[in-house]
């Protein structure tokens, strides 16, 4: 079992950081950024997925097994997404041989 | 004992089973926690890759069709994916206290939480209900009724619209079909809890369900910023 967990008041201070980054994401909505607006709102989405794994799901205080199924997931899912990408945007680099 | 029977650990049972919620398969309690967890975070990782394929062609057809996305996501009620981030939120903090519970092995604490989680996750599936509703009514649904009115396209070509709709009603449908599945699983162990079946030594059963119910979570704070807020707010 894990040896140490999260405390109550170490929940609720997660909750509040959650609540608080939540509102500046609909909030930083309505500033014109540019593209920055799409930037903002995923680094904060990854922010909280980070509060939530870390804590809610105890990954700081579980031993290393569960933290490479982690990153093992992660990998896959930037090779799909980094080979899909690289098929699909260079698919205009190369004109199929005609006539 | 025998020698061979002290040199072999399946010839005899072990001296003493110290507790009842261990089962055969395991040595010792911690070693049956560590392989629920590991197996939940298994399957949790198969999930990233199920919701990843919708992921990576959202990031295709987002780039390629920009102004139709910016257009349907435009179209979406923002208070109503507020509204929801939070609620989902708050029914992570009371999943996380419920573990808690569990792990001090307070049981009506654990059956109250359990509950509050349920109710937390229907309240999300009412709204997200009623955004469908709006949506049929307002004739965004691809295939079954897709007929916007103008100021519904906001000048966007309207197959941009509808692929833009398809990416919402399939990622919104697959992650409320796991807030369903969740809210399942979270039922049956509010009974357990609620019969005293959830113990100390057995409380691995809230865990590994709670880590589903974050997973779950995670999902939605990725869907936000990506389906109602494409583009900003701001225009």
């Amino acid at each position: 079992m894990s040896a140490e967990s999260p405390s109550v008041r170490t929940y609720s201070l997660v909750f509040v950081a959650l609540l608080i980054l939540a509102a500046l994401t609909t909030g930083i909505a309505y500033v014109d950024l540019g593209t920055f607006n799409t930037v903002v709102a995923l680094a904060i989405a990854v922010i909280k997925m980070c509060l939530v794994g870390l804590f809610f799901m105890h990954l700081s205080s579980s031993h290393g097994l569960a933290r490479i199924v982690v990153l093992a997931g992660f990998f896959w899912l930037a090779l799909m997404v980094s080979f899909t990408l690289a098929d699909v945007f260079t698919r205009s680099w190369i004109s199929p041989p005609g006539p | 004992m025998s020698e061979s029977a002290a040199t072999n650990p399946l010839a005899a049972p072990p001296a003493h089973r110290a507790s009842p919620a261990l089962h055969h398969q395991f040595e010792e309690l911690e070693q049956q926690y560590d392989a629920s967890n590991f197996g939940m975070w298994v399957f949790l990782a198969t999930e990233v890759m199920f919701f990843g394929g919708l992921f990576t062609a959202y990031i295709i057809y987002r780039s390629i069709y920009y102004p139709g996305f910016v257009a349907g996501s435009h179209g979406l009620e923002g208070d109503f994916g507020a509204a929801m981030t939070f609620i989902l939120l708050a029914s992570s903090f009371t999943m996380a206290l419920s573990v808690h519970a569990a792990r001090e092995g307070k049981r009506a604490m654990l059956v109250v939480l359990l509950l509050l989680t349920i109710f937390l996750g229907i309240a999300f599936l009412g709204i997200k209900f009623t955004e469908y509703g709006h949506k049929w009514h307002e004739q965004m649904v691809p295939g079954l009724n897709f007929n916007p009115s103008v100021e519904a396209l906001r000048g966007a070509p309207g197959n941009a619209v509808e692929l833009f709709m398809c990416f919402y009603f399939f990622m919104t449908g697959l992650h409320a079909l796991h807030m369903i599945i969740g809210i399942g699983l979270l039922s049956v162990m509010t009974i357990l809890a609620w019969r005293g079946k959830i113990r100390r030594d057995n409380y691995d059963r809230i865990e590994v369900s709670g880590l589903y119910w974050h997973f779950v979570d995670i999902i939605w704070i990725y869907l936000f910023p990506l389906l109602y807020l494409v583009g900003g707010r701001y225009k």
